[in-house]
């Protein structure tokens, strides 16, 4: 079937099978690689974007569920050569190492915040509770997140 | 410019992986790219009889399908000698999972729905799923010519102990598991290869790119300059992807039959039973001491569980838990022995820390154990047995095991001034009376682990070339730098903590150095990323490329200026007379002279360039001492960590920021084998933590944050004074957790809870001391 979505803002137009999941649609035909897949069971979400804004496994979604939606990856947040404030703040407070997880994260985070500008490191940990990361031991992105928000990360 | 070693700078790693523009394998698609998938046995031990592909070949997209018999004349995968693994099973089957058959077809969808068609036939066959199934008399032989299921046995000293044993004061058993974990890094095992008329390009999810070249040229019987392999942007590993994988061998040998690139993206659920598991040990331990605690003997009896095809990597682990076993305390008599079993379960490799977290373990929960026997402070006991910083190197009753600097007793000291101890034991007292209040418990972890895998004699015992490793350094005519290093990061940031050191040795900014890595084509010789010894063994050979390019530069510029050499110094980019800062020379003007001959000294060969192999004289010594404050709830066992300190001893830190990073991250794996991680088997070796569903790798919730500290003890073992820390916090944080746990049921008469301390584990633990609440307690 045909589905159009726009994403990163650029409206795509594309012939998929009925099938096909929306991480795969991004990755394979759509060619934007940075959203990863890590599981089989919607519990890693290495694949979050955002769908019209809300964050969502897209390994869980088809592409064909996402037809007239407005997809963000982590490919879209950047502003040219400036970081978005989450990229920035997971690289200030080395929210990262293999970075595998990251782009699922940060758009888990970008989710989060906009949801609760102003959230304590319980509300980030709870935020983020479907996002595993098996690098970083998620302290560093719990400050990352924290800091994003404006708020002070004590050293 | 001031010293970037020690410097918290930020990733130069970051900005394409925070932006998505990373590349790891399976973002790599060469055109015509062709997917592989497995079919996998669902049985743990069973014959193959009749395999039916024909449905499989029927399907439109779909390039072929082969089982073993199909690939005659293909080379077994690399393992312990004499048990070589065949890529897809032969004859039998011997653990669930163990691939069958493989298909390949134009795309990954088709490629699964093909291997759902294939129709294969067992001849079930009794399966061993523990060790003391494939132990007992009379247990089927798994492997060919291993009637008894034992792969190896050693015993590592002259006698048990036991006259030493008898002879002490006190004398206490215990049985400890250290149960088996998957790593579970977040980008599972993929491969793509692409086998064309000028030889093969393989891009793997590997820790060792050069060795995995080397293996792979010589079971192909290729020139290795044939094999490029790359290891791009690698998605975690923790030891387990330093494993050669069958699957390696297989994509690259059907590329080569199809003249296509061929790739291989393992499911999460796939990698759950086939990459390696770690851990799986069973220990029987004997200590004697006297009234005081001092620790007379100690006698280790190990069980490796070592799956179905005993792994290179993991053979070596219940040897490396001997080692180790007497921890940073002077024992005046050890006697490790141990046995690797196989069963009928996914072979067990390494896992973060590999053979030492089960030693450290160990031990710890040994202080813990007799300082409650005793009746005194388990810091005490560890006090009174600590091997003292005058008697450093410390030489162990094992040959060639020599721990390297370290203050033990000060790693205490600055933990305690952290936490204030006596209030938190008064806190502990107050809540036991408090029938409300969550129970608190305090555990330590004071330990000493290895680092800085090599030398060479020791690492070829896992196959490796050597236990060096290499780096080149060269210095472009625009001042800037490109360090190529034989080891392979996959998340620890070497391009960031190379660059730091290159920028201090040879003064140039740290923006205008390159780390190259991970690519066989355009690095020269190296040996990997594994057993923390990137700073420690690879840290140094960066430092010496770096010495010697700067050496070089400063000849030609002392010829240049008509000056000796001893007389010039580095400052912030520039050669210069010392004492009179005028007369002097940038380096980049230095870079550029040196490619002009007749500027040179006679015989001076062109350009700034060079490399250098370090050979460590030893393995170095990581050491800490850890805290782990747990609240335990008394109606659902549930065990919370309210506080987590570490102090660590590395050696020098590079970059605080990044050794912070790298102490989480083991701690939170170390958290989380104490309480949430087992990979178990039934009895009919059916895998019932199959997904990350059913294994309960931890979110951000489960984990707390942590606070963290270094003590600097510069190891003498190599020029950089760094040990290694990735895997510190794996080895520290188990037994700190554990003998937490325990600590907070202590007055309830509970002296071990099996890792991991479950809620139901250690609701158990309370009810069978007698002390749940009436109304949980079930009938
Ligand atoms: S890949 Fe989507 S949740 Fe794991
Ligand atoms: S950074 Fe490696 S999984 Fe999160």
């Amino acid at each position: 079937m045909r589905v159009t979505i726009e994403v990163n803002g650029r409206r795509t137009e594309e012939e998929v099978e009925d099938r096909t999941l929306l991480v795969h649609h991004l990755r394979d035909t759509l060619g934007l690689t940075a959203t990863n897949i890590g599981c089989d069971t919607t519990s890693c979400g290495a694949c979050t974007v955002l769908v019209d804004g809300e964050s969502v496994k897209s390994c869980t979604v088809l592409a064909a569920q996402a037809d007239g939606a407005a997809v963000t990856t982590v490919e879209g947040l950047a502003e040219g050569e400036t970081l978005h404030p989450v990229q920035q703040a997971f690289q200030d407070h080395h929210g990262l190492q293999c970075g595998f997880c990251t782009p699922g994260m940060i758009m888990a985070a970008v989710s989060l915040l906009e949801a609760n500008p102003r959230p304590t490191r319980e509300d980030v940990r709870t935020g983020l509770e479907g996002n595993l990361c098996r690098c970083t031991g998620y302290h560093n992105i719990v400050d990352a997140v924290v800091a994003a928000s404006g708020q002070e990360v004590p050293r | 410019m001031g010293s970037m070693i020690g410097a918290s700078v930020t990733r130069k790693e970051d900005p394409s992986l925070l932006t998505g523009r990373g590349s790891y394998v399976d973002d790599i698609s060469p055109p015509g790219t062709v997917h592989m998938a497995f079919v996998r046995s669902p049985l743990a031990h069973a014959g193959i009889g009749n395999i039916d592909t024909k449905a499989a070949l029927e399907r439109t997209g779909v390039l072929g399908v082969w089982t073993a018999a199909d690939l005659a004349g293909l080379p077994n995968s690399r393992s312990v000698p004499g048990m070589e693994r065949p890529c897809l099973a032969t004859g039998k089957v011997r653990f669930v999972g163990e691939p069958v058959a493989v298909v390949v077809a134009s795309d990954r969808y088709l490629a699964a729905d093909a291997a759902g068609d294939v129709d294969v036939d067992y001849e079930p066959l009794p399966a061993c799923s523990t060790t003391d199934a494939a132990l007992a008399p009379g247990a089927a032989p798994i492997l060919d010519g291993l009637p008894g299921n034992v792969a190896m046995e050693q015993a590592l000293a002259a006698d048990d102990a036991e006259a030493e044993l008898s002879a002490a004061a006190h004398r206490l058993q215990l049985q400890l598991v250290n149960q088996r974990c998957a790593p579970v890094p977040i980008e599972p095992t993929a491969c793509l290869a692409d086998w064309t008329a000028r030889g093969l390009t393989l891009y793997l999810t590997t820790q060792a790119p050069h060795h995995m070249r080397n293996e792979i040229a010589t079971m192909f019987g290729l020139p290795q300059q044939q094999v490029r392999l790359v290891a791009p942007d690698v998605g975690g590993g923790f030891g387990a992807k330093a494993s050669f994988y069958p699957e390696f061998l297989l994509v690259s040998e059907l590329s080569r039959r199809l003249g296509r690139p061929v790739k291989y993206i393992e499911t999460r659920s796939e990698n759950m039973m086939s990459m390696v598991h770690g851990r799986a040990q069973a220990q029987d331990i004997d200590v004697g001491f006297d009234d005081e605690g001092h620790i007379a003997a100690l006698r280790v009896r190990i069980t490796q569980d070592c799956g179905a095809w005993p792994d290179t990597t993991g053979v070596g682990l219940p040897m490396l838990t001997s080692f180790m076993s007497g921890g940073c305390y002077k024992i005046p008599k050890i006697s490790p022995s141990f046995r690797s079993v196989v069963t009928n379960t996914t072979p067990v490799g390494s896992y973060r820390g590999a053979g030492r977290p089960e030693a450290a373990f160990l031990i710890e929960r040994v202080m813990d154990r007799v300082a409650d026997e005793l009746g005194i402070d388990p810091l005490d006991v560890r006090r009174r047995n600590y091997i003292q910083p005058g008697e450093m190197p410390y030489a162990t009753q094992f040959e060639g095991i020599v721990y390297d600097e370290a203050n033990y007793p000060a790693l205490l000291d600055r933990l305690l001034e952290k936490i204030d101890y006596q209030a938190l034991r008064a806190e502990a007292d107050r809540r036991r009376t408090d029938p409300n209040a969550k129970l608190l418990g305090i555990g330590f972890s004071t330990f000493v682990e290895m680092g800085g895998f090599g030398p060479t004699p020791l690492f070829e015992q896992f196959g490796f070339i050597g236990g060096w490793e290499s780096a080149n350094v060269r210095l472009n005519t625009d001042g800037s730098a490109v360090v190529s290093v034989g080891t392979s990061p996959h998340g620890q940031g070497h391009e960031t903590a190379f660059s730091q050191v290159v920028s201090d040795v040879l003064s140039i900014p740290f923006d205008k150095i390159t780390v190259l890595h991970g690519d066989t084509e355009t690095v020269q010789e190296g040996v990997g990323t594994m057993g923390s010894r990137a700073m420690p063994v690879g840290g140094p050979a960066v430092f010496k490329a770096a010495g010697k390019v700067r050496d070089r530069a400063m000849r030609i510029a002392a010829h240049l200026l008509e000056a000796d050499p001893d007389d010039l110094e580095l400052v912030d980019g520039r050669f210069q007379v010392r004492g009179s800062p005028d007369s002097g020379i940038d380096l980049t003007e230095v870079a550029v002279k040196s490619l002009k001959p007749h500027l040179l000294p006679p015989d001076s060969d062109l350009g700034l360039a060079d490399t250098a192999h370090h050979e460590p004289t030893n393995l170095s010594y990581p050491s800490g001492a850890h805290c782990c404050v747990v609240e335990v709830d008394r109606d659902t066992g549930r065990v919370d960590v309210v506080r987590y300190v570490a102090v660590d001893d590395c050696g020098k830190v590079i970059n605080p920021l990044m050794a912070r990073g790298q102490i989480h991250g083991g701690v939170a794996q170390g958290i989380a084998q104490a309480l949430l991680e087992e990979v178990t088997y039934d009895e009919d070796g059916q895998l019932t933590t199959a997904s990350v569903a059913d294994y309960l790798v931890p979110s951000a919730l489960d984990l707390p944050s942590y606070e963290t500290d270094h003590q600097e003890t510069l190891t003498s073992f190599n020029p950089l004074g760094a040990k290694g820390l990735g895997e510190s916090g794996a080895t520290a944080a188990p037994q700190a957790v554990v003998n937490a746990v325990v600590d907070a049921l202590s007055h309830l008469g509970v002296r071990n809870i099996d890792m991991p301390c479950s809620p139901q584990r250690v609701w158990r633990a309370m009810r069978d001391a007698g002390s749940a609440r009436p109304s949980e307690v079930s009938t």
